[in-house]
């Protein structure tokens, strides 16, 4: 594929540039809060000697462009900042609480994929009919339902009624299933709108018709000549579902008290500690910095349709 | 567009949906009427002996919450802060989202350029977050939170708009009318903008459902509308203790967002279905 090292190269530089302009978006945030720092530092009975100290400490006489290239300094040498509150570094609290994350994504990715790929391809194959209708009515239900109302939902239903799995916590199998089946059904709607539409794509194609005319059974046709390369495009696009899950943790893991970095910034948030909040979302969004680019890079091998720009 | 109407009455189930949202619309709108009660009145007889919430009675139709108060007059002022919040931030949001989507297709070079980074920018936010770090900042009241939301939705909008004014600019027509002599400002506001109105009106559309649920997530995590205003969110938040001993308090306004949702979802795909030919959503 000629021009590929370019284009990753390019694609890689404005990933570069994209994360250095959400840096100054999260520090113009940090320095328009009302709240002193250093006043937060020091603590209530400290003097207006201490709280001076502190400031020059810290930088925080300094002017605007010389504050936020010691940010991006520090930023570069991996450290997010300390937390008011917890008196502890943010990068540390943070690294301590990614695998959990991490996990609950794995277990997200795969959980949307179960749901969204087969009901996709029902629909595509069931066109107009009845299944078809129904997968589009329960994908449109499966978008339109918030996590924190799914979390409950399911908890009450599969932990609290049926008490098939625990309420809440972290350690065992059977803790992930419901916080990843939440996050889950929500990309599962998406998927399946996907899938369907991939596989319409797919079935319209010439050589599906010449498998037909060759005798190939429904099931063969299906199984090996469409759904392989319907499913293609979809598993690129992977990398694009990092958003979501980004912003959907928050949610299902302070519901199901599950200690990741979404828990952390839901307590951040009770107790307004901005640089967790900051932090969290920094690395947020280099996880959808990363995502994305990973998307764009995989796309035109997937795709050898695709430009490459 | 009266044939529009009569596509758009032919999909049952858009219908279903648009009719969800009218009864919705004069349930915020008649609340003062329509509710037995006052929505933040605490009942002395609205808790059991131990304190806990009432289910579902013949008094109150829904159930009462935590604090003794009647949760049906709850959930229909809740319908208002959903629809104010609804309504104003999407609209803000479409508005900014047109606006700058128009400007950077339109006018094209730097300026569309940097238009457009800014937007490569915020859609690498992630929506939740950048709105929790916005509520923690200000603090939140109806308004604010409406801001918010409407800072992290604009830019799906401009995105589209972006795309669609460029291409509508590279038409053949487009160089004609210019040929002919015709200011900058017939060519757009004649020429372009009213092909960009119908979507437009889809955005508007589906933007409320993801205004919606954003609102209901935002108050869920309590940096939302705050207590005493009732919100479906905050009222989930307010009583998810007693969802194991008392789920109606979860369930009743869950429901609540989840049908407001998605029958704005249902109405904008249809829209986008009848509207716009090139973006088919059912092939």
């Amino acid at each position: 594929m000629p021009g590929l090292g370019i284009y990753v190269l390019k694609r890689f530089g404005q990933a570069v540039l994209i994360l250095l302009g959400i840096t100054l978006i999260t520090y113009i945030l940090l320095f328009l809060l009302p709240a002193d720092p250093a006043r937060q530092i020091a603590g209530r009975s400290a003097t207006a000697q201490t709280v001076e100290n502190i400031r020059e400490q810290l930088g925080l006489n300094l002017p605007f462009y010389e504050q936020y290239l010691r940010y991006l300094a520090s930023l570069l040498q991996g450290d997010l900042g300390r937390s008011y509150i917890q008196k502890s570094e943010v990068t540390e609290l943070i690294l301590s609480r990614l695998p959990a994350t991490l996990l609950l994504m794995a277990g997200a990715i795969f959980c949307e994929l179960l749901i969204g790929l087969p009901a996709g391809m029902l629909a595509a194959v069931k066109r107009g009919k009845a299944a078809d209708n129904a997968v589009m009515i329960l994908s449109f239900i499966g978008v339109s339902a918030p996590q924190f109302v799914v979390g409950i939902l399911l908890l009450y239903v599969f932990a609290v009624l049926l008490g098939w799995f625990p309420i809440g916590g972290y350690g065992t199998f059977w803790h992930l299933v419901l916080p990843a089946l939440t996050l889950g059904l929500l990309g599962g709607g998406w998927y399946s709108r996907m899938m369907r539409s991939s596989m319409l794509d797919v079935l319209r194609q010439d050589y599906i018709r010449t498998a037909r005319a060759k005798g190939a059974r429904q099931a063969r046709v299906l199984l090996v000549h469409a759904l392989r390369n319907a499913i293609l495009p979809i598993i690129a696009m992977i990398g694009l579902d990092i958003g979501i899950f980004m912003s959907g943790v928050v949610v299902v893991e302070s519901v199901f008290g599950w200690p990741g970095i979404g828990q952390l910034a839901w307590q951040a948030i009770q107790r307004v500690d901005i640089p967790i909040i900051m932090g969290v979302t920094l690395v947020a969004a280099c996880f959808i910095v990363i995502g994305n680019l990973l998307a764009d890079i995989i796309a035109p091998f997937v795709d050898p349709r695709i430009e490459l720009r | 567009m009266r044939e529009s109407l009569a596509k758009l009455g032919r999909r049952k189930i858009a219908l279903g949906g648009a009719v969800v949202i009218a009864v919705m619309c004069i349930a915020a709108i008649g609340a003062p009427v329509l509710a037995p009660y006052n929505p933040s009145e605490q009942f002395f007889d609205g808790l059991t002996l131990e304190g806990a919430p009432l289910a579902p009675n013949e008094r109150f139709w829904f159930g009462t919450d935590l604090l003794g108060r009647d949760l049906f007059s709850r959930i229909l002022y809740g319908a208002r802060t959903s629809l104010i919040i609804g309504i104003v931030a999407n609209g803000i949001a479409v508005l900014v989202g047109t606006v700058l989507g128009i400007t950077a297709g339109y006018v094209q070079g730097w300026v569309g350029a940097a238009i457009m980074r800014f937007t490569d920018l915020m859609m690498a936010f992630p929506a939740l977050l950048l709105a929790i770090a916005l509520a923690a900042i200000f603090k939140p009241s109806l308004w604010i939170v409406a801001m918010v939301i409407a800072m992290v939705n604009w830019v799906q909008v401009a995105r589209v708009i972006y795309g669609q004014t460029l291409s509508i600019s590279a038409q053949e027509y487009i160089e004609a009318v210019r040929s002919l002599g015709a200011h900058w400002s017939r060519v757009l506001f004649v020429h372009i903008v009213p092909h960009l109105l119908p979507t437009v009106l889809v955005w508007a559309t589906l933007g409320i459902a993801t205004t919606v649920l954003l609102e209901a997530t935002l108050s869920f995590l309590g940096i939302g509308v705050q207590p005493p205003t009732p919100s479906w969110g905050n009222i989930i938040f307010e009583n998810q203790t007693y969802f194991t001993t008392a789920p109606w308090l979860v369930f009743l306004p869950g429901v609540a967002i989840v049908l407001l949702a998605l029958s704005f979802n249902l109405v904008g795909d249809a829209l986008r279905d009848i509207l716009d030919p090139t973006q088919q959503g059912r092939a």
